[in-house]
């Protein structure tokens, strides 16, 4: 067996062992990649800083610990951003294994800056996602009559006054799923509500037309994202941290591809010479 | 009349929930149809749990060869489900303690490992072998280089004052990507209609079980 032809059959194990390298040695030896912000992150990022305080803001957390590495960065990120600028946050999921992660995202991020049911509330899981979201452009309380923690709504102080969409200036959905195509036709749509989305890497490519359609305002797609919109709030934080590994194994896979290339024209040449003689 | 009445109901309630759109007065009407809708996906949960434990059972009762994984699905269940019921799901319970010290670890490890799959896969998949191949093979690069900050750090070593990666980057998703995304979402919207109008008019009736 030639060279080329020992590269283009590699043992996987050696690629699994270079992957964990790459992952691993960054977040040891952190090499500070400079972070640049994109238009559609500072889009959301000065839609949030321009609110004035005391607005309030529906915040979707609909994903599950699947995708906590890419989701629950930005997700700290934003609501940290609008608890220190005095905006309500309403909290909920359309995921049910996301009520609980959703629950503690709401409580570690408001650590030291925000208080439960003053500035925030968590309302837990509702089947039916889109539904649901048609009938809270209604009546939230028909929705959510008690929040995730069983108090009705109607004595949490930080709903006071908030009945639907009307009373709502922004819907962010941080999604590992298709939720926020629902967010947009049944809320966005038809309610007129603004609506911001952070996505998985993965998927949001999919999400573009939507952007350039305006019936989103801005897009935070994974761990880039989140890291730019902890750039923006000066609060560095995983993402920020995971960017180093992720830029290294986006260049450890890139090499790969590469010399798994070389290695196939150079077989595919050498075949054919011994086929011409 | 057995097969007649869900086909009338259907009809009815696609027809009502089309006109409800354009005619404000239905509001009332239009909230309690969708109250009634959320009503009736909640026994969907318990239709998926009694099934999960129909499936897992049957397995420990037959001694599969998956017997021990059904076996331990059954006491996470039940022990997260007493844990919830006695402790509450709130700050600092049992239930807190072992979601965020055992189910997130584990979902997260299990979708981190697809990272190690896809870069074992990328090389041993990802060929130059045609030109369409050779396409897709050089966006991807662009794109994975282009959507972490050392492709910027990288070439602003070469051109300090371009951004011709992110440029390039953001063309390949706000253009050719975007436009086969649309073409994508027009069609599912498209075929969305049509199904929803063949099974309001009852010419679609798999809904109503196999074989009808």
């Amino acid at each position: 067996m030639s060279f080329w032809e020992k590269i283009g059959s590699f043992d996987r194990r050696y690629i699994f062992a270079l992957i964990a390298l790459t992952v691993i040695v960054p977040l040891l030896i952190p090499i500070g990649m400079p972070i640049t912000t994109t238009n559609e992150v500072k889009s959301v990022y000065d839609y949030i800083d321009a609110l004035p305080p005391g607005s309030a803001i529906l915040v979707a957390l609909d994903f599950d610990p699947a995708s906590l590495a890419e989701l629950y960065p930005m997700s700290i990120a934003i609501l940290k951003h609008a608890y220190t600028k005095k905006i309500k946050v309403i909290g909920m999921t359309l995921w049910i294994t996301g009520a609980s992660l959703g629950d503690v995202v709401m409580r570690e991020a408001a650590q030291g800056i925000a208080e439960q049911d003053k500035d925030y509330a968590y309302l837990g899981f509702v089947p039916s996602g889109a539904v649901a979201i048609m009938r809270m452009g209604q009546d939230i309380s028909a929705v959510f009559n008690v929040d995730y923690s069983g108090k009705p709504i109607s004595q949490v102080p930080v709903m006071k006054g908030i009945k639907n969409y009307k009373d709502i200036s922004l819907v962010v959905d941080l999604a590992a799923g298709s939720t926020p195509e629902a967010w947009i036709a049944y809320a966005g749509t038809p309610h007129h509500v603004p609506i911001a989305i952070g996505v998985t890497a993965v998927s949001a490519v999919g999400y573009y037309p939507y952007l350039n359609a305006r019936q989103i305002i801005g897009l935070i797609g994974g761990m880039k994202g989140a890291a730019e919109y902890e750039k923006l709030i000066q609060a560095r934080g995983t993402a920020s941290a995971g960017m180093d590994s992720q830029s290294m194994t986006h260049i450890a896979i890139i090499l790969l591809i590469i010399i798994a290339n070389v290695s196939y024209f150079v077989i595919r040449r050498k075949n054919k010479k011994v086929i011409e003689t | 009349m057995k097969l007649r009445l869900p086909l009338i109901l259907c009809f009815l309630c696609g027809i009502f929930m089309i006109v409800q759109f354009f005619v404000p007065p239905f509001t009332g009407v239009y909230d309690k149809l969708l109250n009634w809708v959320m009503i009736i996906s909640i026994p969907a949960l318990v239709i998926g749990l009694t099934s999960l434990i129909k499936l897992h059972s049957t397995r420990i009762i037959r001694k599969t060869p998956n017997m021990p994984y059904s076996i331990v699905a059954f006491i996470a269940m039940i022990t997260m489900a007493l844990m919830g019921l006695i402790g509450g799901t709130g700050e600092n319970t049992g239930f807190e303690w072992m979601f965020k010290h055992i189910q997130v670890p584990m979902q997260a490890t299990m979708f981190s490992l697809l990272a190690f799959y896809i870069a074992s896969a990328a090389y041993r998949a990802f060929r130059a072998r045609t030109l369409e191949a050779t396409l897709m093979l050089v966006t991807a690069v662009i794109v994975m280089l282009a959507r972490v900050p050392i492709g910027n750090f990288l070439w602003h070593l070469i051109m300090p004052d371009s951004n011709l990666p992110e440029q390039v980057s953001s063309w390949i998703l706000n253009v050719p990507s975007m436009a086969a995304r649309r073409g994508i979402i027009l069609g599912i919207s498209l075929g969305a209609i049509a199904t929803s109008i063949k099974i309001i008019l009852g010419i679609e009736r798999s809904y109503m079980g196999a074989g009808e």
